[in-house]
């Protein structure tokens, strides 16, 4: 019953992370952070921070995280058929992680990608970097650098659709106000 | 034919987890899969995820273990679930009546799983059948009949090390006949599509029905392990053997004991694996087990991200809105 299409291309999509690098840099800069490490999440914050990672040069290895294991709703909807392992090839311990997500709304996942890290190590600071930050929020969480901040209502729903290339797609269908990981449940095939 | 598998929820996915006979290639490559992402948890500070935070399994022992009831545990308390264990000596009379008693019993302790071990063929079924619907079994091991679990491990160290199973050559060496790893075994390596199953055994070691467990079967040790890929060993259950089955373990050890010498006619690059526990100098000589080619301890490793796997699938589709 939904109705999908394309919010923004590939290249519009690109020149925005181009411009979140620019931002990031700046505020490592200015946040005194010399040797930060990168993590992503699986999916589409993993596409993100390759690009991101390139483009900042950080020497350390691009960490992924999937959150399958920590979410809040496994009693609820089950275990998650597409979990891929998590690789965090650095010490987390006192070290300034940059969280790189797709989109922010109701901020579940980021709440269980940072129970994760945590159990991982003790970070020195965690930065949140979202290339879409939408309304919709149930938890207290707030994006460092953000791509744009489209004005959806709450039966709209956004996915970025990759690895390459990459697109935004906005569609609207009742599933819409339940959080990011139920719709990545749908995306996987799940929902019926 | 037309019995619907107990172990498969109403979508399809993992219920109950009591034997691999009725279970697709596909369902047994995704616990694989699910237990690859599981490995990396044993190697963080923090040894443990919150994904049965709140769920209650127990540990139903009705036969003596060590090993396995550990990795269940280890594997339970990894998914954060609380976990009871239960070591209770079968009463051979009451078999039927006691085991229903107990399982009443423990229910009204809310238990969400039972891992059942038991010496009679079919009893973690039989608990299945008659338990709660929102209560998944797995089967740690019942009589001859299955160990699923020690198989799903197996097959994890086999793809870990030959990654897949098409054109692999697997022996299976020793007592066939009292061997509930054995079955399990050849049947996930058949349903994975590994090209060659053999079996090494004397006669009086192997069932009468073995060819029709679709394995070729060998009598001569150094004949069977020629060019295979992987070599399982099993332990000689000298608490099961009734009968004269063997002269004695020395004549055996002679005939089938894995030695350095014998294990130079299979492929340069062959894994020798056994479930444990190992009797040394009975089915394998200490040098092979302890030597580079050995996966032995690996194993164990594996048994407890492939029980997390198992574990969460099957409570997963537990779930409210999992099971519609």
């Amino acid at each position: 019953m939904s109705t999908n299409k394309i919010f923004l291309q590939a290249d519009a999509i690109e020149q925005r992370i181009r411009d979140m690098s620019q931002t990031l840099k700046i505020r490592l800069e200015v946040q005194q952070i010399d040797s930060p490490a990168m993590i992503g999440i699986h999916t589409g914050g993993a596409w993100l921070a390759q690009r991101l990672h390139r483009q900042l040069a950080i020497p350390e290895t691009l960490g992924t995280l999937d959150i399958s294991f920590y979410r809040d709703d496994f009693t609820r909807i089950g275990m998650n058929p597409e979990v891929k392992p998590s690789h965090i090839p650095f010490d987390v311990d006192d070290r300034h992680i940059i969280l790189v997500d797709d989109v922010l709304q109701t901020g579940r996942t980021i709440r269980a990608a940072m129970n994760e890290i945590f159990d991982y190590g003790r970070p020195a600071s965690i930065l949140l970097v979202t290339l879409v930050e939408r309304s919709g929020r149930e938890l207290p969480i707030q994006p460092g650098v953000v791509g744009l901040r489209p004005p959806l209502s709450l039966d709209q729903h956004i996915t970025l659709n990759g690895p390459d290339p990459l697109s935004l797609v906005i569609g609207g269908s009742k599933r819409a106000a339940r959080s990011e990981s139920n719709q990545a449940q749908a995306q996987a095939g799940r929902d019926p | 034919m037309s019995r619907p598998n107990i172990q498969l929820g109403r979508e399809g996915g993992l219920k109950h987890f009591l034997t691999i006979d009725g279970f697709s290639r596909s369902l047994l490559t995704d616990i694989l899969d699910t237990a690859e992402s599981f490995t990396g948890v044993s190697e963080r500070t923090v040894k443990k995820v919150p994904l049965l935070r709140g769920k209650v399994i127990c540990n139903l022992f009705f036969e003596n273990s060590t090993r396995t009831r550990t990795t269940f545990e280890v594997a339970a308390k990894r998914l954060s679930a609380d976990v009871l264990n239960l070591n209770i000596s079968t009463s051979a009379t009451a078999k039927g009546e006691s085991l229903l008693d107990t399982l009443r019993n423990l229910e009204a302790m809310h238990v969400d799983m039972f891992v059942v071990r038991h010496t009679d063929s079919g009893a973690a079924h039989f608990i299945a059948q008659h338990a709660d619907p929102h209560v998944s079994v797995i089967n740690a091991g019942d009589g001859r009949h299955a160990h699923p679990t020690q198989a799903m491990l197996d097959m994890f160290t086999i793809r870990r090390h030959k990654g897949e199973f098409t054109g692999l050559r697997v022996a299976i060496v020793g007592d066939v006949l009292h061997s509930r790893v054995a079955r399990s075994q050849i049947l996930a390596l058949n349903t994975l599509g590994t090209s060659e199953v053999r079996v090494i055994a004397p006669r009086t070691l192997l069932p009468a029905e073995v060819r029709t467990l679709g394995v070729h079967a060998f009598h001569d040790l150094e004949q069977g392990i020629r060019d295979v890929d992987v070599i399982i060993m099993l332990r000689l259950q000298k608490e099961r053997m009734r009968g004269a089955l063997l002269p004695s373990e020395h004549e055996y050890f002679q005939l089938y004991g894995l030695t350095e010498e014998r294990l130079g006619g299979a492929k340069a690059d062959a894994i020798v694996m056994h479930p444990g526990p190992i009797n040394r100098g009975v089915e394998i000589d200490s040098q092979v087990a302890d030597g580079p080619r050995s996966v032995i301890l690996q194993q164990v490793s594996f048994g407890i991200a492939v029980r997390m796997a198992v574990m969460s699938m099957a409570l997963g589709n537990q779930a409210q809105g999992a099971v519609r």
